[in-house]
């Protein structure tokens, strides 16, 4: 078994709460990547053991949603928001200056697997403009230098 | 966590105040008078005539009326029936639910539980989206809070009625926000909206009977039932009564959220409580409710907010998310954030969109780069009109009306790249 007992009981809690149990789906593979990083072949094939699915359907969900990863990633995600209300307010020049300030080209990893760095569609933040997510944490009303200090106080 | 509203009417007063985010102090300031009001005193029907006659309409986006939505609901139906609390905001420039569910999540669990009543519906699912991870934490904390004050499940507020409301999160897919696209999405599928007939209120979330209504919809409600309809009628236009919550958002000297009734003028909110364009620079253009409707030119901003006045003006009122840009903004660069984001969350399903967003798209990135040919404009018409209201959902028409907007009022804009092939606003915000 690759996913542990406490995130399976955890899985069991959510699906008992649902008409039918894949409505526990997407919560399940939150819980599977809040622990392995990503959502592995392995997990999938679990995940599709317990939902009664076929491991293929699983994958489907898994690329269908961006929040969603097949492959193992990255330490911490950043993302700038580059929608509208963000470019208006300077994000794109955040977002380059922050590249350059990595040595990446979003989106992408830094060399040692710290940081991925990519742009995102709105956050639902546009009024603190310029902001980025960074994993489940919203930074907000930014300039280059705190960007730039927040991410370098990113844990390895 | 948000910053409360510049501006605040009955939706907002306390967002300012923490109390309001525990079901103590929303107790102490008045909340939950009226769910105890509603299931205790009230009939079902008296409570869907009653916010039929309020003529609340959805803050979700189409404005259809909340009353009329329940009445659909099959009363002779042995089916467990559902409601749907949408709480996906992803529609570019709105932020406004954000703040509901931070600070507002007891005034919205109000009013499900006075819709599951009016409804009969067994259970709710409120679907947030998945980057939304503090609101979300928010709101199940207020949730276990009201489970263990009994509000929810089996004998609520001590009634006998039954209802249980369901936590779930998305995972980034901008589509899940449009109902069926969500109704999939809850059922653990990929979020592809469903074609209609049948419509939610008979095959829904997991095939039953099901409305779906909007975080701010549901907040309205519980004002409705303490202070009644003519109160409620008070505020907004004849067609289009209460308060919204506008966001605020690009050029502007104070971007942020203002409650305030349906109907205000776009000018007073732009200029009188957003502050204005800062460094004495002119308003060129103005998106009025999210990034799906057409954009109105500086010289129509006396428009009243409201869908009866918006429309003459071939837009609507959305969710209220206003974009405003300076006379700098280049509005094929407008043009070109607008089809990416399109082509990019396009679900695929059908030919029209999945086709006609990526070809937007193109045209749009080629004029920008000053090498497009006059007959691009054509094509991007062309494209535009044959997706419109030929697709399983609304979303082709959500991105065609953009471009169809930008091309009606600033066709100039994109003459002058075509003619001088290159962007002739070098100090527009960069691409
Ligand atoms: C592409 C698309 C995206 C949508 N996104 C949202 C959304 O994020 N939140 C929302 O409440 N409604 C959204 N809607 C509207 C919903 O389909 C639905 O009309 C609404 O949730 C109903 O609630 P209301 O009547 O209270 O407004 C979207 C519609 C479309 C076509
Ligand atoms: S209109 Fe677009 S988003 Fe909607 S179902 Fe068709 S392809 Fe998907
Ligand atoms: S455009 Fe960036 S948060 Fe809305």
């Amino acid at each position: 078994m690759v996913i542990s007992e406490p995130i399976r009981s955890e899985i069991d809690a959510e699906i008992a709460k649902f008409p039918k149990p894949r409505g526990a789906l997407l919560r399940a593979m939150h819980l599977v990547q809040a622990e392995h990083g990503h959502v592995s072949t392995d997990c999938a094939r679990e995940l599709a053991e317990i939902f009664e699915m076929r491991p293929i359907e699983v994958m489907e969900v898994v690329s269908f949603y961006n929040m969603f990863f097949d492959k193992p990633q990255a330490k911490h995600h950043v993302y700038v928001c580059t929608n509208l209300p963000c470019s208006l307010r300077g994000a794109r020049v955040l977002l380059a200056q922050l590249e350059s300030h990595l040595g990446v080209q979003a989106p992408g990893d830094t060399a040692d697997g710290r940081i991925h760095l990519g742009h995102e569609e709105c956050l639902g933040a546009c009024a603190y403009a310029p902001m980025m997510r960074i994993d489940d944490q919203y930074f907000e009303d930014l300039d280059v230098e705190k960007a730039k200090s927040i991410l370098d106080s990113l844990g390895e | 966590m948000l910053q409360s509203p510049y501006v605040t009417s009955y939706l907002t007063e306390h967002f300012g105040n923490d109390e309001f985010t525990t079901l103590d102090g929303y107790e102490r300031l008045g909340g939950y008078q009226a769910a105890r009001k509603a299931l205790t005193e009230m009939s079902p029907d008296d409570l869907i005539e009653l916010v039929k006659a309020s003529g609340l309409q959805g803050r979700g986006g189409a404005g259809f009326s909340m009353g009329m939505k329940w009445s659909f609901m099959p009363k002779e139906d042995d089916r467990p029936k559902y409601l749907v609390c949408n709480a996906d905001e992803s529609e570019p420039g709105s932020f406004k639910d954000r703040i509901m569910l931070e600070r507002g999540a007891h005034q919205m669990l109000e009013g499900i539980l006075i819709a599951a009543w009016a409804t009969g519906a067994a259970a709710t699912f409120i679907y947030i989206r998945g980057e939304y991870s503090f609101p979300a934490d928010c709101v199940e904390r207020a949730v276990a809070e009201a489970y263990e004050k009994g509000y929810f499940g089996a004998n609520a507020m001590g009634t006998g009625f039954s209802h249980d409301v369901r936590v779930t999160r998305g995972a980034g897919a901008y589509i899940c926000g449009e109902e069926t696209g969500l109704l999939e999405s809850l059922e653990g599928k990929k979020g592809q909206p469903r074609k209609k007939p049948p419509f939610p209120a008979q095959y829904g979330a997991f095939g039953m009977p099901t409305t779906v209504n909007n975080v701010e919809t549901y907040s309205h409600v519980p004002h409705i039932i303490n202070k009644g309809i003519d109160w409620f009628r008070a505020f907004g236009t004849d067609k289009s009564p209460g308060t919204t919550i506008f966001g605020v958002s690009g050029h502007v000297a104070r971007p942020g959220l203002y409650e305030l009734p349906l109907g205000t003028p776009l000018s007073e909110i732009v200029f009188e409580h957003a502050g204005g364009v800062p460094g004495g620079r002119k308003v060129k253009g103005v998106i009025p409710g999210g990034m799906s409707m057409p954009i109105l030119p500086a010289g129509l901003l006396d428009v009243p907010m409201a869908n009866e006045f918006l429309r003459e003006q071939k837009t609507m009122l959305g969710t209220g998310g206003i974009m405003v840009m300076d006379e700098t903004t280049c509005m094929v660069r407008v043009a070109s954030i607008i089809s990416y984001f399109f082509r990019d969350e396009s679900c695929g399903q059908c030919t029209q969109c999945r086709e006609g967003t990526g070809w937007m798209n193109k045209i749009v990135e080629r004029i920008e780069r000053g090498a497009g040919e006059q007959s691009d404009i054509d094509v991007l018409l062309d494209v535009a009109g044959k997706m419109e209201a030929s697709t399983i959902c609304a979303f082709a028409d959500a991105a065609a009306w953009p471009i169809q907007g930008l091309l009606r009022h600033f066709s100039e804009d994109f003459i002058a790249h075509i003619g001088g092939r290159k962007c002739p606003f070098p100090e527009s915000f960069e691409l």
